[in-house]
């Protein structure tokens, strides 16, 4: 592992002022969160930042904020720290779902969810709930606030949008609709310590006779990026979720899946199961709005 | 040897107390092979071979020896050549020529990760710039990956001067097959004509890794003297010594190796990697020095279990009894020989009484890393076929498959297929345990199915030394010489606590190195309760008759005329002596007056292993979209003999059905057309890991093993052999397929069920 310096700025503009500092210096900077893919990341010489940014200290960054508008999910907040809330978890289960299949325990109480977005894998099991769920970045920089749909964000395998400088701070989800619920499954040969195969988001809302109104997929591992599937929330909407519905929206996230073979997993298989979790996650996503009101 | 002691007649054997090793192992701090450090010491790291099959033109360390902080650099030429000659001790085949080639390449690289530098350097990152700036020129060859591949008459060869070997004379031209075998009774042709039903398969198993969690390590110090001193962690000290000597070509009077604790062997620690290059690079830099694998390395580089492709074929009649059965086995050696095959061909048709049989096997060489032991080598990729084959069998006959095992099942005087006649063994008895066991009866739901499959392993003796030390309070201290790789200590005490009649707490015992320790086989071959156990206890009786005369001499009497009695010496009835029975710590407190310290000692070469039958029971779910299997219920009931300490017993056969579920359902080497390991990490080398599967069921059988003062047989590799065919042999019943490829990785299983579905 390669010497590197170390800060920890305590606020946004702290943070920006630093960033910049070190782009002008062309220091090679790395942002740091809970660091649980960042430290592995370390010990490949190539790829050995010279400098470690820490936004921990940043109220903004550890904060969960549900409100009336929806909810506010600082990027260095913890799966840990998520999944103790329940009433986000209420509204928003298949994202707490996601992020608490990160890792063991001990990953639990550093994983953040943001680092999981930045990190951008294809594999990440946050990118496909959030997706689902219609989450916007906010990301400060030197040309101050902007605002990026999550879909929009990640680029390529371990590629993001952030220019020089920038950094997530937080993720703004919006409110919850009546009748709403989202859900996340990914596929693993084992039960943790694993990586997706393939993977579903879905956010969907029913009215009072059970028809759906509204529905986003969106689906991970079998492609470059996770992928948003408006095909396949368009074989939901206006049906009553029933067998042929889910059936169709999987057949959609087939359809929309671009996978490679590899040591995880053959295409074909990738293919077919990216439909079999979409059929699932439609279903309990389905399940969840009728069953509770949101 | 005298007959096994009744179980009643046992004070303290069969008792669960804690392991002298557990508390510095849970808080941490025990020292395992990385944990130990020298004033001066430089840290090594390998060059290691980016081809699968390649010849070295050149190597250019020059570059690499002017970076700041290299101390040494070797390559091939700094190693002696070795001449060729079956490799003693160990736990494996293999060669003492072919071994020192594999611990540093000489003219060829023969797979992806053989090493063919080392640097020792002040810190890490020095040896790693320096790895990083030698400069190998290579010529590379084609790869040989598989079993046909490498058996096909054209095939590219790994050694132009190896023939095979078994064959009436020595063949014409070299070969990738090193080696043939051919065991065989009875009249197979008339077997087959007479059977009523015949199943013929091919069955593969893939290339594993025993997935220990410690990573090779040691630290090695040369002085100037010529004596060279060793910290490793190993599962046979003396192995070290003998190999690293012959490997370097010097003595073993010059090589002291001290075992640290060590963290998961399963029979891959039994070689040695690292010790002979560390010695090297000691004694060319004048430093200490320390040499730890990466996990990758250890993936790559280490010796994982073989490969098998197995043709089968057993027939019966319809009554279930089996008329004959053959075996084409061929097993993956890696880049040198010696695979487990000869184990396998023996074991094979072990567990059942056939007429006639016949196996024949291949010790073939392909372009991996060379393997090494793994829990009972070659049985589990033998046994998956057989008990898969029986599985079909009981289907076709619709016989219930415990029936049908019962039917064949080998029980005393029964000639074994490798030889011996059995006497007092736990098949038949393991069988009955199995059909009564509740797990047995549970009712299944859609998609779920049982698995049945039997396991064995022969377990052997060998050589084991054991002293006792009685201090002068009466406590004792066991010394001896195999590190304790599964409670090994905690079953020592209580022999030696049992003899000598005193408590177990007051037993301690010390793992000791090659000069402190007599000479000691490997930890391996299930042999260590059973063997060294054996030292232990007769070097208490040693000590036992010791203490008859001293106490004889106290009272003045003839030492014939006191026995040991209940943890003291009493004067026989009728003998006139005025005082108190005595126990050990009576005599030991006065053992300046009866002759000095007591000391008692045994050394011997273990014979009447008795062998270890196992059944197991597998209850599995079937996910029909995704092909995911859960295990749901898990049993393993297995012949102890006597267990010693029944919590140990138990976790090894919970251990050993981990690693076979792992083995049957996700892990596997994934090599790319160049010989390259794709998954070299625990993440996409998938062992199961806590949450994967529910809490091991066990039962100990206990047929004594009338060869052990206690009755006491080899557990710790029978419990890997059934679970392979027992998670296939579940997964089959609940999908109605017939699997004969593992792993059983969801891809396969829904590849298998779409094509099922035509």
């Amino acid at each position: 592992m390669e010497s590197f310096a170390y800060q920890a700025p305590d606020s946004l503009d702290a943070a920006v002022a630093l960033l910049a500092e070190q782009r002008e210096a062309s220091v090679r900077t790395q942002i740091l969160a809970g660091g649980t893919d960042m430290i592995v990341q370390l010990r490949s010489v190539d790829r050995a930042p010279r400098m470690i940014v820490d936004i921990k200290r940043i109220p903004e960054t550890r904060s969960i904020k549900l409100g009336a508008d929806g909810l506010i999910l600082g990027a260095a907040v913890t799966g840990a720290e998520l999944s103790a809330r329940d009433d986000v978890t209420a509204i928003y289960p298949g994202l707490v779902e996601a992020a608490d299949l990160i890792g063991s325990t001990q990953i639990q109480g550093r994983a953040s969810v943001g680092g999981n977005l930045c990190n951008a894998s294809p594999a990440g099991d946050t990118i496909p709930a959030l997706i689902a769920n219609g989450a916007i970045c906010q990301i400060a920089g030197p040309g101050g606030w902007r605002e990026l749909p999550v879909e929009d964000f990640v680029v390529g395998v371990g590629r993001n949008a952030l220019e020089p400088g920038e950094f997530l701070v937080a993720l703004r989800l919006p409110a919850a609709q009546p009748r709403s619920a989202d859900a996340y499954l990914r596929f693993t040969p084992r039960s943790e310590m694993d990586i997706a195969v393939a993977s579903a988001g879905v956010r969907l809302a029913v009215d009072e006779d059970g028809v759906c109104t509204e529905a986003r997929v969106a689906i991970g591992a079998v492609a470059v990026t996770a992928l948003l599937v408006p095909e396949a929330a368009e074989a939901l909407i206006g049906t009553r979720l029933d067998d042929a519905a889910c059936a169709a929206a999987a057949a959609a996230s087939t359809a929309a899946a671009r996978p490679i073979s590899d040591k995880r997993g053959t295409e074909a298989y990738r293919r077919t199961v990216v439909g079999v979790l979409t059929r699932r996650a439609a279903v309990i996503a389905r399940d969840r709005a009728l069953g509770g009101q949101a | 040897m005298s007959e096994a002691i009744k179980a009643e007649d046992f004070k303290q054997i069969g008792s669960r107390p804690i392991r002298p090793d557990g508390l510095d192992k849970v808080t941490g701090r025990a020292n395992f092979g990385a944990d130990f450090s020298l004033p001066g010491m430089l840290h090594g790291r390998f060059l290691r071979s980016p081809h699968g099959h390649a010849r070295i033109r050149s190597i250019d360390v020059k570059a690499a020896l002017a970076v700041p902080g290299v101390k040494a650099i070797v390559t091939g030429k700094d190693f002696p050549d070795v001449e060729p000659g079956d490799i003693q001790g160990g736990e494996g085949g293999g060669d003492y020529h072919d071994m020192a080639v594999n611990v540093m390449a000489r003219d060829k690289v023969l797979y992806h990760g053989h090493a063919v530098a080392a640097v020792a350097a002040t810190s890490v990152r020095a040896a790693e710039e320096a790895v990083r700036a030698i400069k190998v020129e290579y010529e590379p060859l084609p790869v040989v990956l598989d079993i046909d591949t490498a058996m096909a008459p054209d095939a590219p060869l790994l050694h132009e001067h190896l023939y095979t070997e078994g064959l009436p004379e020595k063949p014409a031209r070299p070969s990738n097959v090193a080696q043939v075998m051919e065991s065989s009774r009875g009249d197979i042709e008339a077997g087959f004509a007479e059977a009523d039903v015949i199943i013929e398969r091919t069955y593969y198993t893939p290339t594993v890794h025993q997935g220990y969690i410690e990573p090779h390590a040691c630290l090695a110090r040369w002085g100037q003297d010529e004596q060279s001193t060793v910290w490793c962690c190993t599962q046979g000290s003396f192995d070290v010594r003998s190999m690293t000597a012959r490997v370097l070509d010097i003595s073993v009077s010059s090589l002291k190796v001290i075992p640290t604790e060590i963290g998961g062997g399963f029979g891959g620690k039994t070689t040695v990697y690292l010790e002979p290059v560390a010695i090297v690079l000691s004694r060319l830099s004048g430093r200490p020095v320390k040499l730890v694998m990466t996990r990758e390395e250890v993936f790559r580089a280490s010796g994982p279990a073989s490969a098998s492709k197995i043709k089968l074929k057993i027939g019966a009649r319809k009554d279930g009894k089996l008329t004959a059965m053959s075996a084409w086995m061929a097993y993956e050696a890696g880049a040198f020989k010696g695979s487990p095959m000869v184990p396998g061909v023996m074991c094979v048709f072990a567990p059942y009484d056939v007429p006639a049989f016949k196996a024949e096997g291949y010790d073939v060489l392909v372009n991996k890393p060379k393997v090494a032991a793994y829990r009972a080598p070659g049985a589990p990729q033998a046994l998956f076929a057989t008990e898969s084959a029986m599985d079909e069998l009981a289907r076709k006959l619709n016989m219930d498959p415990i029936e049908l095992r019962l039917k064949n099942a080998v029980r005393d005087g029964s000639q074994a297929a490798y030889g011996p006649k059995f006497h007092a063994i736990g098949m038949e008895a393991c069988l009955q345990a199995a059909r009564a066991h509740p797990n047995y009866k549970r009712p299944l739901g859609p998609n779920q199915g049982r698995g049945v499959a039997v396991g064995f392993w022969f377990n052997v003796g060998m050589q084991s030394s054991a002293e006792i030390h009685i201090n002068e309070d009466g406590t004792a201290t066991v010394i001896e010489g195999n590190p304790d790789i599964g409670g090994s200590r905690a079953s020592m005490a209580l022999m030696a606590a049992e003899e000598l009649g005193i408590p177990y707490k007051d037993v301690r015992v010390l793992v000791a190195d090659t000069e402190a320790a007599g000479f000691t086989n490997v930890t391996g071959g299930s042999r260590v309760t059973f063997a060294t156990g054996m030292a232990v206890i007769e070097a208490a009786r040693d000590i036992i008759s010791q203490l008859k005369q001293r106490a004889a001499a106290l009272w003045n009497v003839d030492a014939d005329m006191v026995d040991w009695v209940d943890g003291k010496v009493v004067a026989r009835p009728g003998v006139n002596v005025e005082a108190d029975p005595l126990s050990l710590a009576d005599i030991a407190a006065q053992s300046a007056k009866t002759g000095g310290p007591l000391l008692g000692r045994a050394s011997l070469n273990a014979r009447g292993a008795g062998p270890s039958f196992s059944v197991n029971l597998c209850d599995v779910e079937v996910d029909p979209d995704t092909g995911k299997v859960d295990v749901l219920s898990y049993t393993a009931i297995q012949d102890a003999g006597k267990a010693i300490h029944p919590s140990y017993v138990e976790g090894q056969m919970q251990g050993g059905a981990v690693q076979g579920i792992g083995w049957a359902l996700n892990e596997e080497y994934i090599f790319d057309a160049e010989g390259v390991m794709e998954n070299a990490g625990f993440l996409d080398y998938r062992i199961p890991v806590a949450s994967d599967l529910p809490m091991i069921d066990t039962q100990i059988i206990e047929i004594a093993n009338p060869g052990h003062p206690y009755g006491v047989r080899g557990v710790g590799e029978t419990p890997i052999v059934a679970p392979l065919a027992a998670v296939a042999n579940a997964v089959n019943a609940a999908t109605g397929l017939q699997m004969t490829e593992l792993p059983l990785s969801p891809p396969r299983i829904l590849a298998a069920l779409e094509a099922a579905k035509g």
